[in-house]
């Protein structure tokens, strides 16, 4: 078998199984096999700056929550309907990246990763202190004319699962043709020796600001359908939590790889499900997984595996 | 209240906020400036100090005085033992790798804040201050312990100063800072310069809560906002200038007082977090420092 074959083999395998896990699990597992398909495409976005092109940034809260509130302020107070307002968290979120890219990127390490985290933090607060438009702390539910999409209504099991796998069926697909197409290389490229890659005629900027919105764009499709799906918008969304779980994901099922970001948000999401049945300290799971990783698995599951055994695995 | 009196009140409240954040502030920087990298988890020192205090002075049978004076000598300790044990644990097998140290301490925050909500609650619980001066001003009366709180963080920066300039080991210190290699080439134990800098920056967050802990109560969260003005003190004052965040602490200290006390506390806090993030883009190397 080519590569080529095996790579289209594998992922296609992927969504075929989670697309007959819904009539195969019972409708628990369901409700959170949808909620973890939509924190995956929010962690895909996550991957494709950090994993793909090395931009370690801890703001991404701010693009998840430009999403949902890009989808569910319209609803809300100008009564648009489910469709538009989708497509206006998307935009919502690709254009808070463009914006805090065209600032951030003249920063690089840690720089970025403070300015990131400081412009997460203050679109939080904002959040907050415009509280009559906002809904502030509280949040507010989203209203039912914009949770049915297409005819389907979305609070219910079915086509809420269908809507998330969608999303996450695009998302994979887009993400596994982006990194394998030339401009995927270059992205690489950047993140593995970013001077030669300037030398060789790449505009880094305009290379990292691309990927940065790409990244944003997936984070903003994410909120947005998370906020429709679960029918709830708040500002604990865009707390700096928010920015390390997409991150945790990614280093848990390995930066840089096609798969990781779904792979870790399943593992993660199921370990402080089953971990919470024991004990109430879900967050010492969390600290001691970041730590665990860094130290002893910096790549990731699907990374060492790449590196051992699956050198095709994109 | 009138306009005077009421900016004076703000003032006060302001100078006391500076000082206690000077002090935490200078912690972040010294670990910056020796070590090179971010101590996302130096809240949580903060946040730990202050529980310790909490429980040091309710188990220890002493007079409220002798119990918060010994809470102010152990809980640093404590915390600067933590400190080294996670730097010898964890940052030293990372080669104190920028990017893999802050995620590696957003870990050990979310770890340290999960003990302290599991071991002391979710309540905040007030410490007892050790004395209840009061010093009667013509317009309202201030609390003398809180201007002693000032005179403390002081005290505290001055020895830290004396220590950095005038000792052996401040000397050692700041060779590894200029360079680690050749202080390393001298026969300088650089593992143990950075495992000593590490609890150092612990021991003075810790030193700040203890203080502050009389004035404001102990609560697990409570390490969030220090370690972001101290991020915003550090940025602002230049990364690792000790002179530069010492500075900022005041200028950001005795402005948030008074912001906060004249409009909105959240939106003074906006324009902080923007103006770091602006100031990292546009003059990397602080407002005041010259050189990055």
């Amino acid at each position: 078998m080519t590569d080529r074959a095996k790579v289209w083999g594998v992922h296609l395998l992927v969504l075929a199984a989670l697309f007959a896990a819904q009539f195969l699990l019972p409708s628990y597992h369901v409700t959170n096999l949808a909620r973890i398909m939509v924190l995956a495409v929010f962690a895909m976005g996550y991957n494709i700056a950090f994993g793909y092109t090395g931009l370690l940034s801890l703001g991404h809260a701010l693009f998840f929550a430009a999403g949902m509130y890009g989808m569910g302020l319209p609803v809300w107070h100008l009564e648009w309907l489910s469709l538009p307002a989708l497509i206006a968290g998307l935009l919502a979120g690709g254009a808070m990246a463009g914006v805090v890219g065209l600032l951030a990127l003249r920063t690089a390490g840690v720089s970025f990763m403070i300015v990131t985290l400081m412009f997460a933090q203050a679109g939080y607060l904002t959040l907050l202190y415009l509280n009559s438009w906002t809904g502030g702390d509280e949040g507010f539910v989203v209203a039912r004319s914009g949770r049915v999409l297409l005819g389907f209504d979305l609070a219910t099991d079915t086509p809420r699962f269908m809507a998330a796998f969608v999303l996450f069926a695009a998302g994979l697909l887009l993400c596994l043709w982006l990194v394998r197409s030339p401009f995927g290389r270059v992205m690489v490229a950047m993140r593995e020796n970013e001077e030669r890659s300037r030398m060789l005629g790449y505009d880094p900027f305009r290379v990292k600001l691309t990927a940065l919105i790409l990244s944003g764009l997936y984070a903003g499709a994410a909120g947005a359908a998370y906020g429709m799906l679960f029918g709830y918008v708040g500002a604990t969304f865009a707390t700096i939590q928010y920015s390390i779980l997409p991150m945790l994901y990614v280093l848990l099922g390995g930066a840089g790889t096609v798969l990781g970001p779904f792979l870790g948000a399943l593992l993660m999401f199921y370990l402080i499900d089953i971990t919470s049945g024991y004990t109430d300290a879900y967050l010492f799971v969390v600290g001691a997984a970041l730590v665990g990783l860094v130290l002893f698995a910096p790549k990731g599951i699907l990374g060492t595996l790449r590196e051992r055994a699956l050198r095709w695995l994109p | 209240m009138s306009f005077g009196p009421f900016l004076l009140l703000a003032v006060l409240e302001g100078t006391v906020m500076a000082a206690v954040l000077a002090l935490t502030a200078v912690g972040l920087s010294l670990v910056f400036g020796v070590m090179r990298v971010v101590n996302v988890a130096h809240g949580e020192f903060y946040m730990l100090g202050a529980v310790l205090a909490w429980f040091i002075t309710y188990y220890l049978p002493f007079p409220p005085a002798l119990a918060w004076l010994a809470a102010l000598i152990i809980a640093p300790l404590i915390v600067a033992m933590i400190a080294a044990l996670a730097d010898t644990l964890v940052l030293k097998r990372l080669n104190y790798d920028p990017e893999a140290t802050i995620v590696a301490t957003i870990g050990l925050l979310y770890m340290l804040q999960q003990a302290a909500l599991t071991f002391y609650g979710s309540d905040a619980r007030p410490v007892v201050a050790p004395f209840q001066w009061r010093i009667q001003l013509p317009w309202f009366g201030y609390s003398g312990y809180k201007l002693f709180v000032v005179l403390a963080a002081v005290v505290i920066l001055a020895a830290v100063w004396l220590f950095m300039t005038r000792t052996k080991v401040g000397l050692v210190m700041r060779a590894t800072q200029v360079d680690r290699d050749t202080a390393q080439a001298f026969g300088i134990n650089v593992d143990r310069v950075y495992a000593g800098t590490f609890a150092l920056g612990g021991a003075l967050a810790a030193a700040a809560a203890v203080l502050i802990v009389p004035i404001q109560q102990a609560h697990y969260l409570m390490g969030h906002d220090p370690l972001l003005l101290s991020f915003i003190v550090v940025i602002i004052g230049g990364l690792g200038s000790i002179r530069g965040t010492l500075v900022a602490a005041l200028v950001i200290g005795l402005s948030d007082g008074v912001i906060s006390m004249f409009f909105s506390p959240t939106l003074a806090k906006i324009i902080a977090t923007l103006l770091v993030a602006l100031v990292l883009v546009f003059r990397p190397q602080g407002l005041f420092g010259a050189r990055a």
